[in-house]
């Protein structure tokens, strides 16, 4: 197989040696060169560039979960919310007493809807080395429960999607209500530090930046371990044709399980690392255009190759970035006309145009 | 022509009462204009003409006469007999009654933008606009008009229309003193009607409360139980109220035990009505979901085309809605019910190119479906967003379609509401029909259960699919048209709808229809039954909690299809 | 887990061993047992009120004219229709009622589709490989390595079913009976105590139609094989007993003449 497709090999190899590219040069750059440099990155634009890298690392969980299990997830922002707001409680619990009413232990807006003390699951969040594990296991376990209900009555296809979509419009509502404790409408900002570092700091968004680059390497690279395996093959025969491997003896449902899980995980990751560097985590996150989006870009690089949803991811982030700052109305004509076109011309990403190049060129 | 536009609509609106409204005529207060047929106007005509009219010569003392000759005008005018005496009388209550510049000439008159529209008080006649400086208010003092009212709702006993003289009655039920029930007991004996009979029952009965004989307050209070009034409520609740000291008020402890009694009688009504508000609420809400859910189960349900953009194609309906309203202004009526074939072509017509543009490429990949049509979706967003603005555009509800229906103290459903669920069973009737009953349907029907037999058979398979689409679509069309009656129309109106609709669908049954009211329905009731609870959001969120647990258990829904197809 | 030197319910056949719950006991010869089973679809019934035995290392063939129910009698043992009523046993003990389908795999039973279903983005070695008898569970999924034993069984069966230069290639490339070939190789692979095989041959040239049924010979004895077929000549060439479905249950069973010979099949398959 692997001789088969050398050239996929060969794109996804470009694409990590990017990767590593980037996230040497930028800091690199920034070390040497001065802040009157053109090539010096401000740090608004490695803020920037760490969002897209967060963006990438959570389409490519995406991609194992619908590019290789088949499973359109229209809810994988919820895991993404939810590790963005496991770190966010973390954050915030960091402020200590330089919030606007000066509480030592109760966050701003308890303290302003006249809360009197902390409730119990914001308990450990001021110790980074319990928010780290909920990064993880906060969206694992509701991919876990969720999972584990839905594949072991084998809800599938559309029917999923759609309740997948339910999952997260649900959570979105519960988000908005002050009364969950997790600030509402307004969601967790003004952060001040992380792990005693000045969050705002150009050092810091450095190495947030080279952290989130790291992450989404190490990540790339144990997807495409997992896509090698054995349960790889299962989970991609699960794909092609889900009733067949049930005959052979697998369950399914725990095969689909288990990548739901470890893609929730991962999601979970980008979300902590995104919420730093933007400042912010509010209910939004949920929204079912969020996850909505984060398919689009998996479509857009192309399914089932890993290294196509981080070039869909950069690549449809750096669109946004640059409509929207120029012509704001502009922004969801182009996204909606790319859906259409990319499904009915590219159904198979730009990485299916990349392959297809290449093999004619081996021809 | 406005006229005539005006006739049309004022036939529209009695024919629309007939049919709906039987009971229109308990609750709406006679202003006089409803009971005037033709017949009495030639009569007040030659009545006007002549000079020594008691009628005319009170109306003119009521225009120009001190405060003391107006007492003794309304005291004439009262007696005179005269059909348009009470009319005038409520019109100077309110504040309408005008003279001309004249001052010879008594006109009604009713605010319009600027100026006034102003009809003649003793003919009706219209006498068209005019500026406010044309006219001279009548005034009258505070002690005039507790005696006005009280003519007014003497002339209002008398009238020959029963409804005229239960609304009197009813009018006085807080009010009533001694006076007035020495004249109700007047009226009593004569009074025919049971509904008038009945309110005067409750008056004696709530005056008797207050009677020094025991044994008649105990009486009292047996009547009172039977009346869902708020007064009677109110009245009894304070017989069991203590004072700041701990004691009870009422010292009698019978009295006391009895009203206790009587209260807990009417609170079980209370309850009862209550949860027919709720139902109905619910039903409401149902009626909503399955509006939005209904083309989408044609196009998710028979078609197997999941299409995210099936909100968008309701707030198209709805911007149809609004722009009607704004090409025809003075027409609020009719715009709305003209907007209905509107929306259903624009919308049909869309969808009809979203099909063949796009979708048809699409088939038998329905996650790619699913994407390309939401990519439809931000795109219709935007363009309505571009053409309308971002802000939400608001829409003119019909007066017919405002207001409510007050079935007693307890219950009030309100029109608008009720429209929504009749509408709702009006477009599901009409759909069924269409599957059952056409052509379009049959090869519908044939298409979803064999696309290659249909295709053998000679069926245009193509045509029918867009066939199909735009019906679903223009159902969504007409679904917009009902949500902009009671609902914000903006750009975002079709997302806030979408996740719910694929819930009533998938809850009832994919492709079948009669699952998706149900679903909708019952959806629609336990969301409301939920939210005195657990507040609006928290029932929502409970509700789509329930169905994703629901979907584990009927992966298929509440009414599946079977059989070997389903398989497949 | 360790062998005994000698197992001495092999050696002394008059002591029989006791069934531990769960294990298959085909002591009474019959390894299937169906007994009247009855599938509605819709008012449809597809079986109705069927009894069918298969006995262990049979070769059985199951004819009908379409519609008779054989499909969906195979669903029915694998578990992914559930009949309205009757039982379906697996040798004494093992009620398949109760078992979902990768269960009923995992014991034994183990189905080739009639529409050739193999994974068509996955090698022809890495469908065998899938297929092969293992731990199933995800977590020993992830960490498993073929070790040279089952190596060398991947490489047996690629041989037997005549693919063996095709190891590398896509399944999706194969032509339709080297697919179907594919398919029994799957079957093998799960080393099965039963195997039902829907149409084996349909859309196979002559020649490969004499390579399945030699195939298919070869196997008996081994397994227990029911073979659903269309194909006549076929059914002809391997069967030793066959049993006539129609409209839902067993309208006969016998040899192919005893059973061509029956004037009620002759009529459900020409007609009055």
């Amino acid at each position: 197989m692997k001789s088969l497709f050398l050239s996929n090999d060969k794109t996804a190899n470009v694409v990590l040696f990017l990767l590593i590219a980037l996230i040497v040069l930028v800091p690199l750059c920034n070390a040497i060169l001065p802040s009157a440099s053109a090539l010096h990155f401000s740090a608004y634009t490695v803020s920037l560039l760490g969002k897209y890298l967060t963006f990438a690392l959570l389409g490519l969980s995406l991609d194992l979960v619908w590019g290789y299990c088949g499973i359109l997830a229209l809810g994988h922002g919820a895991f993404f919310a939810l590790g963005g707001y496991a770190m966010g409680m973390y954050l915030m619990r960091q402020i200590g007493e330089r919030g606007v009413y000066g509480d030592p232990v109760l966050p701003d807006f308890m303290v302003f809807l006249d809360w009197k003390e902390l409730p119990w699951y914001w308990y450990g969040f001021d110790q980074f080395w319990f928010a780290l594990p909920m990064v993880f296991l906060a969206p694992g376990v509701l991919a876990f429960v969720f999972g584990w209900l839905a594949f072991r009555s084998r809800v599938t296809g559309v029917y999923l999607s759609i309740i997948t979509q339910a999952l997260t419009y649900a959570l979105m509502l519960a988000f908005f209500r002050n009364e969950m404790g997790f600030g509402g409408n307004n969601g967790l900002t003004d952060f001040k530090d992380i792990l005693g570092f000045n969050i705002q700091s150009e050092a810091v968004r450095v190495a947030l930046f080279m952290i989130s680059g790291l992450a989404l390497i190490g990540a790339f690279l144990l997807s495409r371990w997992i896509a090698c395996t054995k349960l790889g093959r299962v989970v991609t025969a699960v794909r092609d044709h889900e009733a067949r491997v049930r005959f052979l003896g697998y369950r399914v449902e725990m095969f689909k399980l288990w990548i739901f899980v470890f893609a929730a995980m991962l999601a979970g990751l980008a979300g902590a690392l995104y919420v730093p560097q933007v400042g912010i985590i509010n209910p939004s996150e949920f929204s079912p255009l969020n996850s909505l989006e984060i398919v689009v870009w998996v479509a857009i690089g192309g399914r089932g190759t890993l290294y196509g949803a981080i070039i869909g991811a950069m690549l449809v982030n750096y669109g946004k970035t640059v409509l929207t700052g120029l012509l704001p109305e502009i922004w969801l004509f182009t996204l909606g006309a790319t859906f259409v076109l990319v499904t009915v011309f590219m159904p198979n990403g730009l990485a299916g145009l990349l392959l297809k190049k290449g093999r004619e060129t081996q021809t | 022509m406005k006229a005539n536009s005006f006739k049309w609509r004022m036939s529209l609106l009695a024919l629309i009462m007939l049919c709906i409204r039987p009971s229109i005529a308990l609750d709406e207060p006679a202003d006089g204009s409803a009971q005037f047929n033709s017949e009495n106007q030639k009569v007040s005509k030659q009545q006007a003409e002549t000079v020594l009219d008691p009628f005319a010569d009170a109306l003119s003392r009521l225009l120009i006469g001190s405060m003391k000759d107006r007492e003794q005008a309304i005291e004439h005018l009262s007696v005179t007999g005269h059909p348009r005496s009470l009319p005038i009388l409520e019109a100077l209550l309110d504040g309408r009654l005008y003279a001309l510049r004249d001052k010879k000439t008594a006109v009604v008159a009713t605010e319009s933008g600027q100026d006034y529209r102003i009809a003649d008080a003793s003919t009706e006649a219209d006498l068209g606009l005019v500026e406010r400086s044309e006219l001279s208010k009548v005034n009258i003092t505070n002690s005039l008009r507790t005696k006005l009212r009280k003519k007014i709702s003497i002339l209002q006993l008398q009238s020959d229309d029963a409804s005229v003289r239960l609304f009197a009655v009813n009018a006085m039920v807080k009010t009533a003193d001694a006076k007035t029930l020495e004249l109700l007991k007047e009226y009593e004996s004569t009074e025919t009607d049971e509904d008038v009979l009945s309110s005067m029952r409750l008056i004696f009965a709530l005056n008797d409360l207050q009677n020094s004989d025991k044994s008649v307050r105990l009486n009292a209070m047996d009547t009172l139980k039977e009346y869902n009034s708020l007064e009677a409520y109110n009245r009894l609740s304070v017989l069991i109220e203590k004072d700041n000291a701990g004691n009870f008020i009422e010292a009698d402890n019978e009295v006391r035990k009895k009203a206790q009694a009587a209260l807990k009688k009417i609170d079980a009504r209370l309850q009862f009505y209550n949860s027919v508000e709720t139902v109905f609420f619910g039903l409401s809400l149902g009626a909503v979901l399955v509006l939005a859910a209904i083309g989408l189960a044609i196009t998710f349900g028979v078609m197997g085309v999941i299409n995210m953009a099936h909100g968008e194609l309701m707030m198209l309906g709805a911007y149809t809605t609004y722009v009607m309203q704004q090409i025809m202004p003075n027409h609020i009526g009719l715009s709305v019910i003209l907007a209905i074939p509107a929306a259903f072509m624009i919308s049909a017509l869309v969808g009809v190119a979203i099909e063949r543009g796009i979708i048809r490429f699409l088939y038998g990949r329905p996650l790619e479906t699913l994407l390309a049509t939401f990519g439809i979706s931000l795109f219709l967003q935007q363009t309505v967003r571009s053409i309308f603005s971002p802000l939400n555009r608001s829409v003119t509800t019909p007066e017919w379609m405002s207001g409510s229906w007050q079935i007693n103290d307890f219950l009030s459903l309100t029109w608008n509401r009720f429209y929504i669920v009749l509408f709702c069973l009006l477009v599901f009737a009409a759909l069924l029909q269409i599957l059952k009953k056409t052509r379009l349907g049959l090869e519908v029907r044939a298409v979803a259960q064999n696309r290659n037999m249909a295709k053998a058979m000679g069926i245009p398979t193509a045509q029918v699919d867009a066939m199909t689409f735009g019906l679903g679509s223009g159902i969504a069309g007409v679904a917009g048209v009902a949500l902009s009656q009671i609902t914000n129309v903006g750009p975002n109106l079709g997302q806030s709808y979408i996740v719910d609709s694929f819930m009533v669908v998938v809850f009832g049954g994919v492709g079948n229809l009669w699952g998706t009211l149900v679903a909708g329905f019952s959806l629609g009731i336990a969301n409301k039954m939920l939210e005195p609870h657990a507040g609006a959001v928290l029932a929502k969120i409970l509700v789509l909690v329930f169905i994703i647990l629901f979907i584990q258990k009927r992966p298929r829904g509440l009414f599946p299809q079977k059989g070997r197809a389903a398989e497949a | 887990m360790t062998k005994p030197l000698i197992d001495r319910y092999k050696t002394f056949d008059i002591v029989r061993r006791p069934v531990r719950p769960g294990e298959l006991d085909v002591s009474h010869k019959t390894i299937l047992y169906l007994e009247d089973v009855s599938v509605s679809f819709d008012g449809f019934k597809a079986l109705n009120n069927l009894s069918l035995y298969i006995d262990n290392g049979e070769l059985r063939c199951l004819i009908g004219p379409n519609g008779a129910g054989k499909t969906t009698l195979m669903d029915v043992i694998t578990g992914k229709t559930k009949p309205d009523s009757g039982s379906v046993f697996f040798g004494q003990t093992i009620d398949l009622l109760e078992m979902d389908e990768p269960a009923i795999a995992q014991a034994g039973i183990c189905r080739k589709f009639q529409k050739p279903s193999v994974f068509e983005n996955l090698s022809v070695f890495e469908n065998l490989e899938l297929a092969m008898k293992a731990d199933k569970g995800a977590w020993p999924a992830l960490f498993a390595k073929l070790n040279g034993e089952q190596r060398d069984r991947i490489e047996e069966v690629l041989t037997s079913i005549g693919l063996t230069e095709h190891r590398k290639q896509q399944a999706g490339i194969l032509s339709h009976g080297q697919k179907q070939w594919l398919e029994i190789g799957m079957l093998l692979m799960q080393e099965p105590k039963v195997m039902l095989v829907d149409e084996p041959v349909a859309g196979m040239t002559h020649q490969e139609i004499d390579r399945t049924a030699e195939l298919l010979l070869s196997l008996q004895g081994k397994h227990s094989i029911v073979v659903v077929e269309h194909d006549m000549e076929f059914v002809r060439s391997i069967a030793r007993k066959v049993t006539v479905l129609h409209e839902g249950s067993v309208l006969t069973e016998g040899t192919m003449d005893e059973v061509q010979n029956d004037p009620r099949v002759i009529q459900v398959y020409l007609g009055d």
